[in-house]
């Protein structure tokens, strides 16, 4: 049914029909809507057969976790930013157990300085944890992914984080096709463990793994996620198939065909992406977008293909390796290694910084003419931080870098460029 | 009290050596350990050293567990000895279903496995979960605090060998005063661990108002697997906290494991007692009061205190005094109960 309804409110429902079993969350911004959903849901008894568990932080959130999905239940939670760091342990350890459980990032940027806003640096900092990470594009895709995620984490016994732009999806009220539960069970079967804590069969589950073996281990679990690569697009069609609609898999293109210049990126952004890239066809120009759904495992052949006609590529990341440069801009460099195929890194929108399609706009024109530096950052105001670096050099008291930034640009503070 | 006085009458001491005698305790009352038919949770052949009690305490502890639950257990295990030397991958000791996570999350790991069972309709399956001190007092603290007021159907055992043993000897919130550890060495004005510092953490289980905290030791187990069973059959969030001497980490021989839990708890220093619901309700009485000093002799780890020079009598005299303290606050001496024999 097609509902007109908040980002977060769409995953608890589409979490709902998933018959989790267990639920624990601590609350951090923008996570916050989709446990609330979560437990009202069971509070309501529209989730039948779950225990919300209200847990004192996010370490103790994935644990939680990490115990009932060891004991056979079906385990969904969620966090972003800070909180995802405060699990960060446990994030290794429940994929190095082999653990099923779905988890949404509202992805939300990392302080210091304090950000709620959205970037992509949380997740991105837990990229090599052993997650299957899908990134959700609209509403309607972050509530699909959910329910492909159960299937996918089950399919291969390992987790699923589900990344949606905190506020930009998770407070964003959209037009949702909410599926109904007849459709969910069809498409997912109930969850049964590959290992399991039970008293009749007794499993030792974390035991010690020393030099000999450890090598074999890892690769095993390396190995698990590029078998992902294959997974993800065979559930994305048993998805269509009963849902109807084209959602999840690898990567999605638009107007990439005879595409001479084309857009890499993640999550919510391709929306402004598409529209800029529409603006830009009608006046004759050949570009494109693809917007990765499955970031890790990375689907570097099937990129390294789709991008094969392509002179000029442009990676637009929420993201940024410090003392380095791009993130997902390495990863897509590493899919197009000796093609010749030029890759541009662009930072954009740190901690919620707007990404408008003026802005894009610009950007194509100066990537044309061949004006851009790389990395290139997206509306950084370079006056004001050259005036910082300079007033830091200067002198060796001069104060929190962060506050003398507001203190200069307070007045104009809330300006979209 | 009067449930644990009971207990008292039945017991019976050898002479000399202080044990409690299972020959001489009817069938019923007999020790797990005593039957041809005990579970054996951990079996042997593990990597434990030689007279460690930790090894000895959670084997006593699970299997008592196993037949309060007739089997029906699941283990959640923090990291730490017990954990690594039950477990040099591919061996396992552990006869019941058993989960190692991480250092810091046994808690937690054991309230979702209870979730599980809850949801699942299977509720006869128990929980337990167990750590070192470190695992329990310092780096599982929240996880252990969160799970005491949710009031999660698990029992986390704390085997408490007063420091980080198996990352070499380094203090913990549950070392003692003046004890020497990696971190706190014997040197200097104030040689090993100081004064002031350390917290408790049945007392702080008790504030969480659970269930069930209790102490016990492994100088006494018939005491340790009566409370372990009392402790299974109540439901919601329950504590015990097992004494086990480390002779490796206390320098101390490895056939005084016992004798020196025993005088651990008979000079005061570790009183044996439980609580319901955040009250006291009994105390294991001392039968043969030993000053501190007959407990903290046979330890290297206190060798300073009996050095030549130094203030060694004045901080033993500080450490009786704790003991007398505890032995006030526990009612540890009562005339009446003393000497069944």
């Amino acid at each position: 049914m097609l509902e007109q309804i908040e980002g977060s409110q769409a995953v608890a429902k589409a979490i709902a029909f998933c018959r989790p079993e267990v639920i624990c969350a601590y609350p951090i911004t923008p996570q916050t809507h989709i446990v609330e959903g979560c437990a009202k849901l069971i509070r309501e008894g529209a989730i039948q057969n779950c225990e919300f568990i209200n847990v004192e932080s996010e370490f103790a959130a994935l644990s939680v976790a990490i115990g009932s999905s060891a004991a056979g239940a079906r385990t969904y939670t969620a966090t972003a930013s800070q909180g995802l760091l405060f699990m960060a342990e446990a994030v290794y350890n429940a994929a190095g157990l082999g653990l099923p459980i779905v988890m949404t990032i509202g992805n939300r940027a990392i302080g210091a300085p304090i950000n709620i806003w959205n970037d992509h640096r949380d997740s991105m900092a837990l990229r090599d944890a052993g997650w299957i990470q899908l990134h959700a594009e609209t509403n309607q895709a972050a509530a699909d992914l959910h329910i492909q995620a159960f299937k996918l984490a089950e399919r291969l016994s390992a987790p699923v984080m589900v990344c949606m732009d905190g506020f930009v999806l998770t407070h964003a009220y959209e037009r949702v096709e909410i599926p109904d539960q007849a459709q969910v069970d069809a498409f997912l079967p109930p969850y049964q463990p590959r290992q399991v804590l039970d008293p009749s069969d007794p499993y030792s589950i974390g035991a010690m793994v020393g030099p000999e073996a450890f090598m074999e281990v890892r690769y095993l679990a390396h190995d698990k996620l590029l078998q992902a690569l294959g997974v993800i697009p065979e559930i994305q069609q048993e998805f269509k198939e009963i849902f109807g609609r084209e959602s999840g898999g690898l990567f999605h293109s638009y107007r990439v065909e005879d595409a001479e210049t084309v857009v890499v990126t993640l999550g919510s952004v391709a929306g402004t992406v598409k529209d800029t890239v529409d603006e830009l066809r009608e006046d004759g120009a050949r570009v494109g977008v693809i917007t990765l759904c499955s970031y890790r495992p990375f689907p570097l052949d099937g990129l390294r293909y789709a991008l094969q006609g392509a002179a000029k590529v442009i990676v637009l990341e929420k993201s940024l390796a410090l003392g380095f440069g791009g993130v997902l801009a390495s990863d897509v460099r590493m899919a197009l290694q000796d093609t010749g195929t030029h890759v541009h890194t662009v930072i954009a929108g740190l901690g919620g910084r707007p990404i408008t399609r003026k802005s894009l706009l610009r950007l194509f024109g100066r990537v044309e003419r061949g004006e851009i530096k790389d990395p290139h950052f997206l509306d950084l105001d370079l006056d004001i931080v050259r005036r910082e670096i300079d007033n830091q050099r200067g002198q060796i008291t001069a104060g929190p870098i962060a506050e003398n930034i507001l203190r200069e640009i307070g007045p104009r503070a809330a300006k979209v460029v | 009290m009067s449930d644990m006085t009971a207990e008292q009458k039945v017991k019976f001491y050898q002479k000399g050596t202080f044990t409690v005698g299972n020959r001489l305790v009817d069938q019923a009352r007999r020790s797990v350990q005593g039957s041809m038919e005990r579970s054996n949770a951990i079996t042997s052949g593990h990597r434990a050293c030689q007279g460690c009690g930790e090894a000895l305490g959670a084997r006593y502890a699970l299997d008592a567990a196993m037949r309060a639950t007739e089997g029906q257990l699941i283990a959640v295990n923090a990291t730490g000895c017990l954990e690594v030397f039950t477990t040099p991958y591919p061996e396992t000791s552990w006869q019941v279903p058993w989960i190692h996570s991480l250092f810091g999350n046994a808690a937690a790991v054991a309230s979702g496995v209870a979730a599980a069972m809850r949801v699942k309709g299977r509720e006869q399956v128990r929980v337990v979960a167990q750590g070192g001190d470190g695992g329990t007092t310092d780096i599982g603290f929240g996880c252990l605090s969160g799970m005491f007021e949710r009031n999660d159907d698990v029992l986390y055992i704390c085997y408490d060998n007063e420091a980080y043993m198996n990352t070499g000897v380094q203090r913990s919130s549950a070392t003692p005063p003046t004890a020497r550890t990696a971190t706190t060495p014997a040197v200097g004005p104030e040689p090993g661990n100081v004064f002031g510092t350390g917290k408790n953490l049945p007392l702080i289980a008790m504030a969480h108002n659970i269930p069930y905290v209790a102490t016990a030791s492994v100088s006494d187990l018939h005491d340790l697997e009566r409370k372990v069973e009392k402790a299974m059959a109540i439901r919601g969030a329950r504590y015990i906290h097992i004494f086990v001497p480390c002779p490796l980490g206390w320098g101390s021989a490895s056939h005084d494991t016992i004798r020196i839990a025993r005088l651990a708890s008979e000079c005061g220093l570790f009183p044996l007692f439980e609580a319901e619901h955040g009250e006291i309700t009994g105390s294991l009485p001392i039968r043969r009061k030993v000053p501190v000093e007959e407990y903290l002799r046979p330890q290297k780890r206190f060798a300073h205190l009996f050095k030549d020079g130094g203030d060694g009598v004045a901080r033993i005299a500080r450490l009786q005094r704790m003991a007398d303290a505890n032995i006030a606050r526990f009612g540890l001496q009562r005339e009446a109960e003393e000497t069944p024999l």
